[in-house]
């Protein structure tokens, strides 16, 4: 099934797992559904002389389609939290990552690196608009924040998104594990431009990562 | 020469008179089944207005940048501005005054065997109040600036600075529409819950009261909890706007956050008010068409009311994603998936009302499955949404605008129109066409499923909604034969609504005449003339039973109205 895009960090083929779970047990409940109905239609379809059934309802009915849905959610819902707590509670944040502050504004992400020593907050920052490096199979963990408007920062194929809230410092992380280039979107309306907010996203291999940001600094 | 004066006098007074009555009768009314076509005939006309923003909506996704045929190409901003006041239309001034205005008002009083509501003034009031609220939104589409472009959801910053969006004025007179609406929704919560509990005919316990009439009770305590949360977010917004405050900006230490709690402590609650109605509705009418009561009525009941006491601690899953607590995420994440179970129970008690029984497929009865077909996806995409982890991936994508609308449309719109098919020879004393009604459910069943359906693909891929041209990214160009084949469908759907529309005007005037009784329903609406006299019932029934006994062993019939006393039995002493 193609239908979600390719899965390019560490936690997306879990929530995808999530996702292709419930979308089991929701079709199987949809095609279940859907073809009683269509039975029971065909089945029950009125005829003359002919009288329904005086059912006013059963009780055992009513405890069985209680407690099954009851039961099938908690499942979903204990796995959905597992993987909810891994990806945006701070508290289980992956250590050792780079560390970057990104900041949306009409209409355009920019994205502030912590320069060869790795210190954000420090002289050797710099910000670059429209492009997001990261290196491949490391942490990155950010600060996100807004100098306008709420914007949301999503990265389809790392399965992440957060909005930016301004006055507000959340944070976010994933670990892209794939080479390539992808799409910044912003996934909250912000502005007439809201359709036009986007960045690339750039994940390299360490080496060239360590280059690219000597080269930025050297350069700011 | 003062005979003639006098009598010109007379002339004018009875003339004056005649033009009074007219308007009162029929313009400034207070009888509730006037009021109710009132609000039908709004609501209809705000739906078209709706339907016709969604198909500009449409063009520009399925062909962005080229001209609307006859016109010229959507702005961005026009864009936006027909995005916010689509669902704001649809929201507000469509389907709840559909649902909440015009079959709450039409169907209280006549199913629960009173002459009228409670308060008949505050009704007319309440229906002046939401066409003014109505009017107020139209014209912010022409002021400077153009109509608010922040969302039907207005969050600020975005709604709070005027220069944000470019459309101050547009967004001022948004709110103000809102506060007005807001007016016109109390008053009419208000008479709707005082009727129902003091106005019920002798007889007509609350566990007699059809299903239409319990959830649009327990609707309106919804309402007249949320509404008034909305008005105060929107007055602060309008302060934030005009006054200079930061209720909602972070300028001074604001919570732009505030809102978004604000508004979805409303927004959830304000979901069940558009679709309990219409659940009601459907029950009503499957167990009619099944020819059977309604399967478990105690728990159909009891789930209404467990959904409305649900969707007061839900309104978090709108945010997992807004930079609330994670934690928060979790507790917001199971009070959510609990809605999956009385709504489980509905949908399998409808399953149950028609198993085993005779089913007539007049139209209001084809509408009715075809809610239970459709709502039963919305139902089931919501369970993914509620996972706050899959949420992560299709939050603010098409994924969630698929499901709103099977939630709205195919669940909400659906049981409007089997409403309409079936109190239409109430309200006006003619039938509509059959054979038109199923052909309107059979083009809009078909294209409403080619048209929304495929909009869980595209939040599968990723789409972010309320976007102008999804051209602009590489991740969604393969995605564009999908968007055209929705924009298609979408203009087939509408034409699907033609027959309705023709239906209905011209039934209305040359339609069969009305029996008593056209669909031997239970109803105690269906004891007196249609259209229903002034004050309708002459004598006040009384009521000896549940509003379901269809088939029932007692009678050779295959119904038994809520008001016929059983032949020797004890009940006939009554």
């Amino acid at each position: 099934m193609g239908w979600l895009p390719a899965a390019a960090s560490t936690y997306a083929a879990d929530l995808d797992a999530i996702f292709y779970v419930i979308l089991a047990i929701t079709g199987v409940i949809f095609v279940g559904v859907e073809v009683t109905l269509l039975f029971f239609v065909i089945k029950y379809r009125g005829r003359e002389g002919r009288k329904a059934a005086y059912i006013e309802g059963s009780n055992k009915a009513e405890v069985i389609w209680t407690l099954t849905p009851a039961l099938i959610i908690v499942g979903i819902a204990i796995a959905s939290q597992l993987v909810w707590s891994r990806v945006k509670n701070p508290e289980n944040f992956p250590t050792g990552a780079l560390e970057l502050r990104i900041e949306g504004r009409q209409f355009a992400w920019g994205i502030t690196y912590p320069g060869i020593d790795g210190i954000l907050g420090t002289e050797d920052d710099f910000t670059k608009y429209g492009e997001l490096h990261v290196p491949v199979d490391r942490p990155v963990s950010f600060e996100l924040t807004s100098a306008d408007v709420i914007h949301s920062f999503f990265v389809p194929e790392f399965r992440i998104k957060q909005d930016a809230v301004p006055g507000l410092i959340t944070r976010a992380w994933f670990e892209a594990t794939r080479v390539g280039e992808y799409e910044l979107a912003c996934a909250e309306l912000c502005g007439v431009a809201h359709t036009l907010m986007k960045a690339k996203v750039i994940v390299h291999p360490q080496a060239e990562f360590d280059t690219w940001v000597a080269e930025q600094s050297a350069a700011s | 020469m003062m005979a003639t004066a006098e009598a010109a006098i007379g002339d004018l007074a009875h003339a004056h008179h005649e033009e009074r009555s007219f308007i009162r009768t029929y313009i400034f009314s207070t009888d509730h089944k006037i009021i109710g076509i009132q609000f039908l005939f709004s609501s209809l006309f705000f739906l078209l207005v709706g339907g016709l923003m969604a198909a500009l909506i449409r063009w520009q996704l399925g062909f962005p940048g080229e001209a609307v045929p006859g016109g010229d190409v959507i702005s961005l901003k026009f864009y936006n501005a027909l995005v916010t006041m689509h669902g704001t239309v649809m929201v507000f001034y469509a389907v709840m005054p559909l649902l909440v205005g015009a079959f709450a008002n039409f169907l209280i009083p006549l199913k629960i065997g009173a002459p009228d509501m409670a308060f008949p003034r505050l009704n007319m009031v309440s229906f002046w109040l939401f066409l003014s609220a109505g009017i107020v939104a139209m014209s912010s589409l022409w002021v400077e600036g153009g109509a608010a472009g922040s969302g039907w959801t207005a969050y600020p910053p975005l709604s709070g600075v005027g220069s944000y969006t470019g459309a101050s004025l547009g967004q001022q007179l948004w709110i103000i529409s809102i506060v007005i609406f807001g007016a016109s929704s109390l008053l009419g919560s208000v008479n709707y819950i005082t009727t129902v509990i003091n106005m019920r005919a002798p007889g007509m316990t609350l566990f007699r009261m059809p299903l239409s009439i319990w959830a649009i009770f327990i609707t309106a305590i919804l309402a007249l909890l949320a509404v008034p949360v909305l008005a105060a977010a929107v007055i602060m917004l309008l302060f934030d706007q005009v006054l200079g405050t930061t209720f909602f900006l972070p300028a001074d230490g604001g919570q732009p956050l505030l809102w978004q709690h604000l508004f979805w402590f409303f927004g959830h609650p304000e979901v069940y008010i558009l679709i309990l109605p219409a659940m009601g509705i459907v029950s009503d009418i499957l167990a009619n068409g099944s020819r059977k009561p309604v399967f478990g009525y105690h728990s159909m009941v009891y789930a209404i009311i467990t959904i409305a006491f649900l969707g007061w601690i839900v309104w978090g899953h709108h945010m997992f994603q807004s930079g609330m607590n994670p934690l928060l995420g979790t507790t917001f994440m199971i009070s959510t998936m609990a809605i999956a179970i009385p709504s489980a129970i509905k949908v399998f008690n409808w399953l149950g009302t028609m198993w085993r029984g005779n089913i007539r497929f007049h139209t209001p009865m084809l509408m009715a499955i075809g809610f239970v077909a459709l709502f039963t996806v919305g139902g089931l995409s919501g369970i993914f949404m509620a996972s706050a982890a899959v949420d992560i991936f299709i939050h603010d994508t098409y994924f969630i605008v698929a499901h709103i609308h099977y939630v709205l449309f195919g669940g909400s719109l659906m049981a409007a129109f089997a409403a309409i098919y079936f109190w239409f020879p109430k309200m006006f004393g003619r039938m509509m066409s059959e054979t038109w009604g199923k052909v309107h459910f059979a083009l809009t069943f078909i294209t409403y499923n080619l048209a929304f359906f495929p909009m869980h693909l595209l939040g599968m891929g990723g789409h972010m909604r309320r976007i102008a041209d999804p051209t602009q990214y590489e991740f969604l160009r393969p995605l564009q034969p999908i968007n055209k084949f929705i924009t298609i469908s979408v203009f087939l759907l509408l034409l699907a609504q033609l027959p309705f529309v023709i239906n209905f005007f011209w039934s209305m005037f040359k339609g069969r005449k009305a029996p008593l009784n056209p669909w031997q329903d239970n109803g105690l609406e269906w004891t007196i003339p249609s259209p229903a006299p002034h004050g309708n019932f002459a004598v006040a029934p009384t009521v000896y039973r549940g509003p379901y006994e269809y088939s029932s062993p007692d009678v050779e019939e295959d119904f038994l109205p809520q008001n016929v006393p059983l032949k020797g039995g004890a009940e006939a002493s009554a």
